[in-house]
């Protein structure tokens, strides 16, 4: 069963973390995220969650940390300039595998920007944005509903993982309402548990991700940015111990690129393909709606990162791939290093999300 | 049937919030589909404050409203900056208390804000009166659903005091 409700996307977004069972939000309020850390302030500490408002995004990405390893499924919201102080933690929770969710409301940078305009400027900062090699997990809602299951898919995905996961959010779902129908109950996936005795961050099964020693059920963890060995105590001038966990890191999460992939294809055949993800998705489907033309194809993408590669083989007599998105062609270069054929970037800057007849005009401009 | 309302006035009228009550009677009491968007703007404390709602049978998929074919305006700087392009055959509702200037499309004067602080000695139910109007003019959502969402999304104690100013509304907008 499901119930209708008439909800802005940042309201989604939190329901979406209380339905997924979030115990803890640490964050600091920025436009244009503010509602959900709003809607959780009022809602979470009548669930018996705690609710603290930081001093500033580093320390909010060092609570949500904290708190996972406490056992909460933890979560917080910002947008850019927020998103930019959390790098340093977010590098130390993709090393010490701390499960989290981080909501990025995107909105038009750099630096502090257009505060309540929409974009997609960051796509790039999530996968890459901390120092060193590591790898994430990001999801782009493109309606209400999914700023809903999206979130608590991002949970499932973090603690199935370890990993910190993203909601890459943006202006324009975000601040919308439209209809929504929420379910009676979500999908919960838990960590793996930690067997006693074990090394903790000893990984001995296929997928590379160790068990969940959480901190108070009586094991001893040493919880460590640096370079660390199975038992968690730093090991940072091994050169091999050094290659193996950063290799592991981003391995478990790549080698699992086809199992999270999350995309639709409309219309595999077609020669003129568009991609898009976020907002952007919205306008594409208008003019698939409205040009009703076989020879149009979408790819439609949900998990952005890891990229789903193999999705593009999917559409086998492309003869060109058109990318709208609001930045300056972040995912369209992603795109281009796994295609032969010509990729059609369409960015928008300046807040507003691509109108159809922009896109009409890419799709009929000649090559 | 597509329709794209547009509201503007000046911020503290409850211009978005009117828009959300009219995109919650659609998706909530008529069981149709609503995205409601708005300007996100220093503009929103003083200055002109507009806000717009796509209410639709299907569902919407280009969420942001390009050619509104209703409009509501109630002050003068929001006629000016969100009002003055309106052509026929959109229709405007125009608060007449407060909007001088007058459409080039087909347009219903409503005195609202006097009618409000008049009748019902509170000019901040003036918008209020204006959804009534634009009920009662387009019937872009059924009575029943306004008056579901209105008592959904106003203050507790303040219940009558919106009806009546939404009842005022649908007589002001009935077509003679």
């Amino acid at each position: 069963m499901t119930r209708p409700e008439f909800w802005q996307g940042n309201t989604a977004c939190a329901e979406g973390a209380l339905a997924a069972g979030c115990s803890f939000f640490g964050g600091y309020p920025i436009t244009p995220s503010t509602e959900i850390a709003e809607h959780l302030a009022a809602k979470l500490p009548k669930k018996g969650g705690v609710f603290m408002q930081m001093e500033d995004e580093i320390a909010s990405m060092a609570s949500i940390i904290g708190a996972s390893w406490a056992g909460a499924r933890a979560m917080t919201a910002t947008s850019g300039p927020g998103f930019s102080l959390m790098m340093e933690n977010i590098g130390f929770a993709a090393m010490t595998e701390t499960p989290c969710v981080v909501v990025n409301v995107q909105r038009g940078g750099p630096s502090t920007g257009q505060p309540t305009m929409s974009a997609q400027g960051d796509m790039m900062q999530v996968r890459f944005g901390s120092h060193g090699d590591y790898a994430v997990i990001a999801l782009c809602p493109a309606t209400v509903q999914e700023m809903y299951e999206l979130t608590v898919k991002c949970f499932n995905l973090a603690d199935k993982y370890r990993v910190p996961v993203f909601l890459m959010a943006d202006e324009t779902i975000g601040h919308m309402r439209e209809k929504i129908l929420i379910p009676d109950t979500v999908e919960r996936v838990g960590r793996k548990p930690f067997v006693p005795g074990n090394p903790p961050f000893r990984a001995a099964d296929p997928d590379l991700i160790p068990g969940f020693p959480q901190f108070g059920t009586g094991h001893h963890v040493h919880v460590t940015g640096l370079t660390h060995d199975e038992r968690g105590y730093p090991a940072a001038t091994s050169p091999q111990l050094h290659m193996d966990l950063v290799k592991r890191l981003v391995d478990k999460i790549e080698n699992a690129r086809d199992e999270m992939a999350d995309y639709d294809v409309i219309n595999p055949d077609a020669e003129q393909v568009f991609i898009a993800y976020g907002a952007p998705v919205r306008t594409v489907q208008q003019v698939m709606h409205d040009r009703k033309d076989p020879n149009i194809g979408f790819l439609r993408i949900r998990v952005v990162w890891p990229f789903p590669e193999k999705a593009l083989a999917k559409f086998k007599n492309a003869k060109r791939f058109l990318i709208p998105e609001m930045n300056l062609g972040q995912i369209a270069r992603e795109i281009e290093r796994h295609v032969k054929v010509p990729v059609r970037s369409i960015p928008k800057l300046g807040g507003e999300l691509h109108t159809p007849a922009e896109l009409v005009r890419a799709l009929e401009a000649q090559p | 049937m597509r329709h794209e309302v547009r509201f503007s006035g000046f911020g503290g009228q409850g211009i978005i919030l009117s828009a959300v009550i009219l995109g919650r009677a659609a998706v909530m009491y008529d069981n149709k589909f609503a995205a409601q968007t708005q300007v996100y703007g220093p503009e929103a404390r003083g200055g002109a404050s507009m806000s717009q709602v796509i209410i639709d049978d299907e569902e919407i998929l280009y969420p942001k409203v390009s050619d509104p074919d209703i409009y509501v305006i109630m002050s003068q700087e929001g006629f000016e900056k969100y009002g003055a392009v309106a052509r026929d055959p959109a229709v405007m509702l125009v608060d007449s208390t407060l909007v001088h200037s007058r459409p080039e499309c087909r347009y219903i004067g409503i005195p609202a804000t006097r009618e409000a602080k008049q009748t019902l000695k509170r000019d901040i139910v003036a918008n209020i009166v204006m959804l009534g109007a634009l009920v009662a003019a387009t019937h872009v959502v059924s009575e029943e659903a306004l008056k579901k969402a209105i008592l959904d999304s106003v203050p507790k104690g303040t219940e009558d005091l919106n009806i009546k100013a939404m009842q005022l509304g649908l007589q002001l907008g009935k077509q003679p």
